[in-house]
């Protein structure tokens, strides 16, 4: 059938099973947003405040869902605005298509208005990016992207149209998806590179050597981190774990990859991690991390990273393999596909002197409890005590992002949504709103300090205009509290710019914007509100005082070693 | 073996525009700068060869092979083993030649190299030469003292040895090679 190219737009995202679009339109991107008009009825578009978050509501909608998360934006303005929600997306493995329109052809290259060379922008914090300047290539270009962002290691892709494109005609077929892979670009990029897309099947022998190694084992610790939450493999990692008897340390992006509330959880792991997480890095044999790449806020310093321990990583990239972090022995597979083959090789197993050791470390931190303020462990505390066990939380970047990551306990993929890898401040809301559109039956609440929120706090118009009952937690010290607490511990207390004295009144912001807000000092104000705007069934905005001085603890500078403790 | 050297790696890619581009800012992302790039069309038109040196340890190169295999358009990649593969570069310097003697004395070292002499102008001659880096700097460090007006170089280009071809380093045997590690 003879279709523009907006339309083929439409019915390859129908192909992909796509509902829900976040987005935010312009000049060139018209022709889409004329014929989304048309499928109003299927496709349900979230128009944000700024494009940055709609970005940041489509990652937070993939994170949660494990869906593809999708985003429209126009071109120039439009498409820059998304690029740091695309470098979030890209740092934590997160499955977005970003479409974007350019100007018209014969505006290319010319300065036009609002054009900006953007698959070139993004060529560094993309999976890949398309520049369709051919309808006749549009469907299979789409079909191409969307595979791509979700096959093997997930992460964004941007198409960017030329205006033109989506006005002129080409021929559609309709394919379901299933077939996608036998033609077309797909077809070809799949007989030549199938482990881009497919799931690597892991090697037996590398498997059955891994096994023996957790045989021979005296004292082994396993990391779940972000690579068991995107590969939902969380019962393996469960069954793997029990199994073999060994503590478990959770990297931020694997929250929620093993269940907080578990015996064999050690808590957090590196610069913020537990006193038992990291001695226990510090002392084992066999280090077994899954999905997680040793960045440089867990493996602080490789060389003396688990130096006594043979460090095993298990990852679906295999350019991962020994770039932060040199290994004994790797296996480059799907987390889930790896823990279901090697727990069918082993048999149950006993550590308790190991764990008796481990577990007489700290696994939480204790802090003291508040005179007219609140401390970060009470906020948590009747969070937790007051919502329910699933709320999903999104975060913002700071001591908040640490404080709800080391005592939260989560309990499945996709409970934590933050941004671990590029630590974008700003990155909460957006999250929130993409979370609650794809898990409407689910409380939704949004942690953040007032650092954080003041930059992207207009995104309370989208939370408002669609009824999205999300709760705003603010830890508000009214300073930039983590960098704060490097400038007391490092910088000979230099507070250079980080005080925060100012407005606005959060309170007042809230109702502006036709939200319920509140102000509270104390535990009992503290769990009246969360009551009462959980009641609301309105968006709500929870303004938390907490003291200026208040740290992250425990600290480990960067680059030292991991039981270095800067702070206890 | 784990020093820093000048390495070359073969990669055949996607004829297409911004390929290049996404190779070479790869590298310039993961820190490494390129000592000498050389790129032309296959037998296939639609693929493109890249012959890419680069200054890393093996360590890094294989890391930098690995992140090159992540790119969609990329199809292989090779390490080439310098005891296995011939490395050629074509240079071509316009030499200052204006008195007979410096002409004579340029066309001699031309032979002695086996450079061609590939235009002539009543005060200049310009040499056309094939080879690898020592050959080129022997050549260069004679003809300087005439005057050197311009050089310039394409680049190396590598083949292997023998029956090897890249066609047989497809990016599933990298991976599956990769997987094949020894404790």
């Amino acid at each position: 059938m003879q279709m523009t190219g907006a339309k083929i737009l439409m019915e390859c995202l129908l192909e992909q099973g796509v509902d829900t679009v976040f987005g935010y339109p312009g000049g060139t991107i018209l022709n889409v947003y004329d014929e989304l008009f048309n499928y109003g009825d299927k496709i349900r578009h979230i128009l944000t405040a700024h494009e940055q978050g709609a970005s940041h509501a489509a990652d937070g909608y993939a994170r949660s869902t494990g869906k593809v998360g999708v985003c429209f934006a126009t071109s120039g303005p439009g498409c820059t605005n998304l690029t740091t929600g695309i470098a979030t997306a890209y740092m934590d493995s997160s499955p977005v298509v970003f479409v974007t329109c350019n100007v018209s052809e014969n505006l290319i290259g010319k300065d036009s208005f609002q054009e900006v060379d953007i698959t070139g922008i993004t060529m560094p914090i993309t999976k890949c990016n398309y520049m369709v300047r051919d309808v006749n290539q549009l469907a299979d270009i789409v079909r191409e992207a969307f595979a791509i962002a979700r096959g093997g290691r997930p992460g964004p892709v941007l198409i960017d149209i030329v205006k033109n494109v989506t006005a002129e005609t080409a021929e559609f077929t309709p394919l379901p998806r299933e077939e996608h892979a036998s033609e077309g670009r797909l077809g070809a990029l799949i007989k030549r590179a199938s482990h881009d897309l497919k799931l690597p099947e892991p090697d037996r022998g590398d498997v059955e050597k891994l096994a023996d190694m957790i045989r021979e084992s005296k004292k082994p610790l396993l990391i779940c981190g972000g690579g068991v939450v995107r590969s939902r493999a969380h019962r393996e990692f469960l069954k793997l774990a029990e199994k073999i008897d060994s503590p478990v340390a959770i990297t931020v992006m694997g929250a929620g990859g093993f269940r907080g509330r578990n015996p064999l959880t050690t808590g957090m792991i590196g610069m913020h991690g537990s006193q038992a997480s990291n001695m226990a890095v510090d002392s084992c044999d066999l280090l077994v991390a899954v999905g997680c790449r040793f960045s440089d806020r867990v493996a602080l310093d490789p060389k003396t990273f688990a130096a006594q321990a043979k460090i095993v990583q298990i990852d679906i990239d295999r350019s991962e393999i020994n770039k932060n972090v040199q290994t004994d022995h790797h296996i480059i597979g799907d987390a889930k596909r790896v823990l279901e083959l090697l727990d069918g090789m082993l048999e149950k197993q006993d550590h308790t002197p190991w764990k008796d050791y481990v577990f007489s470390f700290k696994t939480e931190t204790e802090y003291d409890q508040g005179g007219s303020t609140l401390t970060p462990k009470q906020i948590s505390d009747v969070i937790a005590r007051v919502c329910p066990q699933d709320t999903i939380v999104a975060t913002d970047v700071g001591q908040h992002q640490m404080w709800v990551a080391q005592h939260f306990h989560y309990d499945y993929p996709g409970q934590l949504l933050t941004s671990g890898g590029f630590g974008t401040m700003g990155f909460g809301l957006g999250a929130a709103i993409g979370a609650k559109v794809g898990n409407p039956d689910k409380t939704v609440i949004h942690v953040t300090g007032d650092g954080s929120f003041r930059m992207n706090c207009n995104e309370l118009a989208t939370e408002q205009y669609y009824h999205l009952p999300i709760i705003t937690f603010i830890y508000n010290n009214q300073t930039l509290g983590m960098v704060r607490q490097w400038q007391t511990l490092i910088y000979n207390g230099h507070y250079s710019q980080t005080t925060l004295d100012r407005g606005p009144d959060f309170v007042k912001l809230a109702e502006a914007y036709g939200l319920g807000g509140k102000r509270v000092c104390t535990v009992a104000e503290l769990e009246a509100a969360v009551k009462e705007a959980l009641a609301s069934g309105r968006g709500y905005v929870i303004d938390c005082a907490i003291e200026m001085d208040e740290m992250v603890r425990p600290m480990v500078p960067g680059g030292g070693r991991i039981t270095q403790f800067l702070v206890d | 073996m784990d020093q820093m050297e000048r390495r070359s790696l073969s990669v055949l890619v996607d004829n297409e525009a911004g390929v290049l581009s996404q190779v070479s800012r790869m590298f310039s992302r993961k820190g490494y700068n390129i000592e000498s790039l050389a790129v032309g069309t296959t037998d296939d038109p639609a693929v493109s060869r890249i012959t890419i040196e680069v200054l890393a340890d093996e360590k890094h190169t294989n890391l930098l092979c690995n992140q090159l295999r992540k790119l969609l358009p990329v199809h292989s990649v090779k390490l080439l083993n310098p005891e296995n593969s011939i490395r050629r570069e074509l240079i071509l310097i316009k030499v200052n030649a204006a008195s007979s003697e410096a002409c004579n004395r340029v066309i001699q070292v031309a032979n002695i190299f086996r450079a061609s002499i590939i235009d002539v102008s009543p005060t200049t001659l310009t040499l056309a030469m094939i080879g690898e880096e020592s050959k080129a700097e022997a050549i260069v460090g004679l003809v300087k003292e005439f005057g050197i007006l311009e050089l310039v170089r394409t680049g190396m280009v590598a083949l292997e040895r023998g029956t090897d071809t890249i066609y047989e380093a497809t990016k599933e045997k990298g991976e599956f090679d990769y997987g094949k590690n020894v404790l």
